[in-house]
């Protein structure tokens, strides 16, 4: 069992979670993630590392409650258990000095390029960071990405923070400021790394995309992660997750990533069916002192 | 070293045991069957055993040994069987091999000690692997585990780390434990037992049978770790230098599933084996929403491959629901590297056997799931380097049918993982890892063997691989100690 030292909502739906895990804290690089299970009877699922601390041995995981297992995960509080949790997996990220880096993310993607653009500022890079979100409520950890990059700027949807619009639109304002990027990393919704590839594709900017695929064991052995990048088969697992943006066919990664859409909705009701009525029985027992 | 003639108990007269008809084990009736995931061969009863046992003819030069790969004492095991000591038989068994109620289920006997059983010349051979299987689950029954067999031995306070606790690392753990070595076995999955626990079914090798075995490995000293990855988790110099194991034993198996790359395979509701037999062995996707890895349920499921992992997936696609499951191999059946017993099987409970043919293409809907196969049909032409005679396509013979899921079973390739983080392993062109006989890698104190030496192959050919490494393991630290002294 794996301890949770730290569990905290920090947005709506939006859980930060810190795990007591010396060995994965000492090895973890940028980029790459655990493999975890909630519970004995749960599905394996892969979530980046945000941030490590080797000396107190943890590693820190951004979890948004989207399916069944996301969702059961954030009902767990400081002092729970996981089941399962292994790592670190996947290849570091590539970092060198380009120049300008650009990180795009987001969602609880920004918790994922938060170390990426930290490791690209301490590589020499001048790091300017664009976060997407819905609305304002729906950004995370903009403070720390304030502190490691030279800038940070915001986009959202409804425009109740920074640019009202999409980070496709920001990075255009930066060129048209005359800012050129060198090199610019996106993690977050396919959509939104699908339109951030198709965008850098035309001006010529490479671009790192960080792949989330389903998987089951996340070690090579089960190909359930492949991908199609540069019209050759890959496994996300073990030669990314990150990816020639310019080469990802998101067209395929999206379909497979809706590969089990219907079973997961009915997992997640059956889950949130339970909990209704978890719920219930402790208010009776509220209602009915012994 | 000679082996003494073991004592004789069998009373049936020698011309009377020719005459005595090999024992059918029980299984569960073959609808019924296709329906659960319940083990299907039930094992034989303890008369059945002893009756089997007595068709033993007592060679003079017992050929069944040389056939087994871990050279278990068959003709000895027997006679006890024949005494009715069934808990001494298990010992026996256990001298040579740490898991015979696994050996007794999956080794391919018919191509082992039973192939060259004397009486299979003009007979039919001993049952000896129902044998080994009957006194195994027996001596589990009534609790009798190898500790009591090997008790004790002395520490020799040293250290070796086992990477990977599917057959072959199971083996060399078995074997070191009763040396005095300090074995810790490290796994990345969340459960031991490697392939026997993610690709061999329930209905094949019963799980439980699997937890018993590693547990009685456990009291024998043998330390278990979980949701570890040697590679990344910690590396080997690291174990070696940091942690102190003296010796290191990599036993990864073939873990990179092969794909057949033609258009299509990337499509929804196709898998790899591997991932197929994965959610639904090691998650238990077919207790879905019970469980919480979902699996499709396919009802025209073809499988592509000729081995026991396709009777497997598509045995398990049968017990999912499929209103028909398929095997589409290249070649003919007689070609099929399958265990017999799986092919028949696989046949009774209602699998479609599609031989000679070979698919080109999977097609899609455009939700991008898979919808149908285009197929050719094939014929033998001449044999190939592998000895078997090579499938050539049929000119005008392509036809497409419809199926809503694909597994493919066609082999894996070897896992990257321990070459991207240890160069210094020297690895083939295949990426496997270069070991010699006895499993010495080109890294001073680590030894390989099993599927991530030869490529895929057998459970018992994998145990037998851990054998040998771990004989030259207990030189090496033998040798260490001597010159350190």
């Amino acid at each position: 069992m794996y301890k949770i030292l730290k569990a905290e909502f920090i947005a709506p739906n939006v859980k930060s979670f810190i795990l007591e895990a010396p060995h994965i804290a000492k090895k973890r690089q940028a980029g790459q993630f655990v493999m975890l299970r909630v519970h004995d009877k749960g599905e394996r699922i892969p979530i980046t590392i945000a941030d490590s601390n080797t000396e107190e041995g943890w590693i820190n995981i951004i979890v948004q409650g989207l399916g069944k297992t996301s969702a059961h995960l954030n009902t767990l509080e400081t002092g729970d258990h996981l089941q399962d949790l292994v790592g670190p997996l996947g290849l570091p990220t590539h970092i060198e000095n380009w120049g300008t880096l650009v990180c795009i993310s987001g969602g609880v993607g920004t918790a994922e390029a938060l170390p990426i653009a930290a490791a690209g500022k301490a590589a020499g890079n001048r790091v300017i960071s664009i976060i997407g979100a819905r609305n304002k409520d729906l950004i995370i950890a903009q403070d720390q990405m304030a502190e490691v990059v030279d800038e940070v700027r915001i986009s959202t949807d409804d425009g109740s923070a920074g640019r009202h619009g999409l980070v496709t639109d920001v990075l255009q304002d930066l060129m048209d400021e005359g800012i050129k990027p060198d090199m610019i990393v996106a993690i977050g919704p396919l959509p939104m790394m699908e339109a951030v590839s198709n965008q850098t594709k035309e001006i010529g900017i490479p671009t790192m995309v960080s792949l989330n695929a389903i998987m089951v064991d996340g070690t090579g052995m089960c190909g359930a992660c492949r991908a199609t990048v540069g019209g050759k088969t890959v496994f996300v697992c073990v030669d990314g997750p990150e990816f020639d943006g310019h080469q990802v066919d998101f067209k395929e990664l999206g379909s497979r990533q809706r590969m089990y859409k219907k079973q997961e909705e009915e997992s997640h009701k059956c889950f949130l069916e339970r909990q209704m009525k978890k719920m219930k029985a402790e208010q009776m027992k509220e209602e009915v002192p012994a | 070293m000679k082996r003494e003639r073991p004592q004789s108990f069998n009373t049936v007269p020698m011309k009377e045991r020719l005459t005595i008809p090999r024992q059918d084990m029980p299984e569960q009736d073959a609808t019924l069957r296709s329906a659960n995931f319940l083990e299907v061969n039930l094992g034989l009863t303890p008369e059945q055993a002893v009756i089997e046992a007595q068709r033993c003819i007592e060679c003079k030069n017992p050929t069944c040994m040389e056939g087994c790969p871990v050279n278990i004492k068959i003709p000895d095991f027997i006679q006890l069987i024949c005494n009715e000591d069934f808990i001494g038989a298990a010992k026996k068994i256990k001298e040579d091999n740490s898991l015979p109620a696994i050996c007794g289920r999956v080794c391919p006997q018919e191509t082992q000690c039973e192939e060259i059983c004397v009486m299979g010349k003009r007979f039919e051979p001993v049952a000896i692997g129902r044998l080994e299987r009957f006194v195994a689950d027996y001596a589990m029954q009534h609790g009798n585990g190898s500790e009591e067999i090997f008790g004790k031995p002395k520490s020799t306070g040293q250290k070796v780390a086992i990477v990977g606790s599917g057959p072959a690392g199971l083996a060399v753990a078995s074997d070191l434990i009763k040396e005095g070595h300090a074995v810790t076995v490290f796994e990345a999955l969340h459960e031991f037992g490697g392939v026997l626990v993610y690709g061999i079914p329930e209905f094949r090798l019963p799980k439980a049978i699997l937890r018993e075995e590693v547990a009685t490995l456990e009291t024998m000293g043998v330390k278990f770790v979980k949701n570890f990855i040697v590679g990344r988790t910690m590396t080997i110099q690291e174990l070696m230098a940091d942690e102190g194991y003296d010796a290191v034993f990599l036993g990864l198996g073939a873990g990179l599933p092969r794909f057949m790359n033609i258009p299509g395979e990337n499509l929804n509701g196709v898998y790899s084996a591997n991932e197929f037999l994965t959610r639904s062995n090691l998650m238990r996707g077919y207790e879905f929403p019970e469980w919480d890895t979902p699996l499709y349920r396919a009802k025209h499921a073809i499988i592509v491959g000729g081995g026991n992992t396709a009777m497997d997936a598509v045995r398990t696609s049968k017990r999912l629901g499929a209103d028909e499951a398929s095997i589409v191999y290249r070649r003919s059946e007689e070609e099929m590297p399958a265990r017999n017993e799986e092919i028949h099987h696989a046949k009774e409970e209602g699998v479609k056997f599609m031989n000679l043919v070979n698919p080109i293409e999977f097609i899609g809907d455009d939700q991008g799931s898979v919808i149908a196969a285009k197929c050719l049909r094939m014929e033998l032409g001449e044999p190939d380097e592998s000895g078997r005679r090579r499938p050539v396509p049929m000119e005008g013979s392509e036809f497409i049918m419809d199926v809503d899921m694909v597994v493919i079973a066609v082999g894996n390739g070897s896992n990257p993982l321990i070459s991207q983080t240890t160069p210094e392993i020297e690895t083939n062109k295949w990426g496997n890892i270069v070991a010699d006989e006895d499993g010495r890698t080109s890294m001073d104190g680590v030894f390989a063997g099993g599927d991530i030496v030869s490529g895929g192959a057998t459970v018992i050919l994998a145990m037998g691989a851990g054998r040998k490494s771990a004989i030259a393991i207990n030189d090496y630290l033998k040798a260490k100690v001597r010159s350190s002294a």
